[in-house]
């Protein structure tokens, strides 16, 4: 596989992308009102040290969730949008394997997601930290925990939602439906957060952490393969209308 | 350059092209002409290696069209431009040639002096910052050959690039394709317009499913759509038409205007007219008139497929 065509693509759509306001939009809008919406809680009501202890990793965890939301966006556009546009036969006829093509794709969708959802993660700590920096006597963040949860977690769970989202605009036709079964990639990570809110999976516990972050590494090789197995470029041209 | 023998695709139960066969020389345009639904489009894309045959075998180049190995290599030596021409609405015109330059492995030096080189031959270099969506159907289908030229190949595949385009821009693109004939480019086209086939093709191909005729389009008018005589007599009077049904040929007569369908009117002409003077009849002009692409093209598609 030849990265660099990959790449050609992947500029392609950063291009294509700026130009696309609602893309945009959709990309910065979720983590900045989830980062001042979730600092918000923190500053409208006193809540004690050892509460906060467990609220914080699990406010963190939301960028997991999110990284589950936001890629939708971009990902499952990507192949149906150059369906729905018909901008695919001609780069199918083009020299570049069907591999370079979703990988193309998959960076696309990657970069400008994880970018946002940093981006966002980082403005919550900020923001967290000024708020709880009287309770605790310090800075909560960054600690190690977060670190594997924003650095770790969310790139896995970005990349397994922008893998699955290729693999569902692969099979489906219309962008519509694509970004809605593109959507359901939340609910693991909603389930995860759900189990640890009640204390099933502890998510202020480091081994839980990195236990969680290796089977989203596994789902992600998994997929990749998903993704290539189903992208049929002869079902695409012929059966799509 | 291009050879197809015994191509055939079947969607299922539906046979889309069925044993087709064909020859394109080096530097020669081809037209594929048929009418909807006849296998035309998957030709092509079986051709650029867009989807799969089912049976037979075709080369581009020397290069096998059902190999994956090969499949890349004809990509690379091929220009396409399907019925949809597939630009980015949300890039502009210069955006657009560089993706597919990069695509296309085109060095960075050569990639923009080639852009500005095709964009000014299509009247699209003033344009070259403007968003595609913007550009009216004949300057997307212009940007749409000039994406299909951008790595100089020496195969191209046009899939309609004239249908719904105003005379001037359907112009345009016909110049251009001349251009290509030029060059030595070896040219496949898929088209409806019979007239636009007759005027650049060197060699057309009459397909409904299965292949109904090839050759040059005056081999096709002369072979296939037949050729009549027409006699003008001073008086039609009732001697001459005894004599004429006596021949047992296919005409028609209007008035005192005889036409006579034949294979061949120079060797029956003699015997015609001979039967005409026979009995009696004066001739004021016989003439030979050859048929049209147009009659070749709706005799052949109407015909059964020979199996």
């Amino acid at each position: 596989m030849r990265l660099a065509k990959s790449w050609v693509i992947s500029r392609k759509d950063f291009k294509a992308f700026r130009r696309k306001k609602n893309v945009l939009y959709t990309l910065l809008i979720f983590p900045i009102a989830i980062s001042i919406l979730l600092s918000a809680v923190l500053t409208v009501k006193q809540i004690p040290a050892a509460q906060l202890s467990s609220l914080l990793p699990a406010f963190a965890f939301f960028y997991v969730i999110l990284a589950g939301v936001v890629p939708t966006a971009i990902a499952s556009y990507t192949i149906v949008g150059e369906k729905v546009e018909k901008t695919l036969e001609p780069l199918l006829a083009a020299p570049v394997t069907d591999g370079e093509i979703l990988l193309g794709k998959g960076i696309s969708a990657f970069l400008p997601s994880i970018l946002a959802i940093f981006g966002g993660s980082i403005l919550f700590m900020v923001l967290a930290d000024l708020a709880t920096q009287n309770t605790f006597g310090y800075y909560y963040f960054p600690n190690v925990n977060t670190a594997l949860t924003i650095f770790l977690m969310v790139p896995l769970a970005t990349l397994m939602s922008v893998e699955w989202n290729v693999v569902v605009s692969g099979r489906v036709t219309d962008v519509r439906i694509a970004q809605q079964l593109g959507g359901l990639i939340v609910l693991p990570f909603a389930l995860i957060y759900v189990l640890g809110e009640i204390n099933v999976i502890p998510l202020n516990v480091t081994n839980n952490l990195l236990i969680i972050s290796g089977i989203l590494a596994l789902i992600d090789v998994a997929l990749f393969s998903l993704a290539r197995e189903t992208f049929q470029r002869e079902e695409i041209l012929t059966k799509w209308k | 350059m291009i050879d197809a023998d015994g191509l055939t695709k079947k969607f299922g139960d539906l046979t889309a092209v069925d044993r087709l066969t064909l020859h394109v020389n080096e530097g020669e345009i081809f037209g594929l002409l048929g009418p909807n639904g006849a296998g035309k489009t998957t030709t092509v894309r079986m051709l650029c290696c867009l989807i799969s045959k089912t049976g037979g075998s075709a080369r581009i180049a020397g290069y096998d069209v059902g190999s994956e190995a090969d499949s890349l290599k004809i990509r690379q030596l091929i220009g396409f431009v399907p019925d949809n021409v597939g630009l980015y609405d949300a890039l502009t015109a210069y955006d657009n040639l560089d993706f597919y330059g990069r695509l296309y492995d085109v060095p960075d030096d050569r990639r923009n002096e080639k852009i500005r080189q095709l964009l000014e031959m299509l009247d699209l270099w003033e344009k070259k910052d403007v968003l595609v969506g913007t550009f009216s159907k004949g300057m997307r289908q212009k940007l749409a050959l000039a994406r299909a030229m951008i790595h100089e190949p020496r195969v191209l595949f046009f899939d309609e690039p004239t249908a719904n385009l105003d005379p001037e821009a359907a112009k345009t693109v016909r110049d251009f394709i001349l251009d290509l004939k030029k060059q030595k480019r070896t040219i496949f086209l898929n088209t409806h317009n019979l007239d636009e086939a007759r005027r650049v093709c060197d060699k057309i191909g009459i397909l409904n499913t299965s292949l109904r005729a090839l050759g040059s389009p005056e081999e096709l008018e002369r072979n296939v759509g037949g050729r009549a005589t027409v006699i003008v007599l001073e008086k039609l009077t009732d001697d001459v038409r005894v004599a004429l049904k006596g021949l047992h040929v296919d005409m028609d007569i209007v008035e005192n205007e005889v036409t006579i369908r034949l294979e061949s009117p120079e060797k029956e002409n003699p015997s015609i007219l001979d039967a005409v003077f026979r009995a009696g009849g004066r001739v004021q002009s016989a003439t030979i008139v050859g048929s049209t692409l147009e009659d070749a093209y709706i005799k052949l598609v109407r015909k059964e497929a020979v199996p």
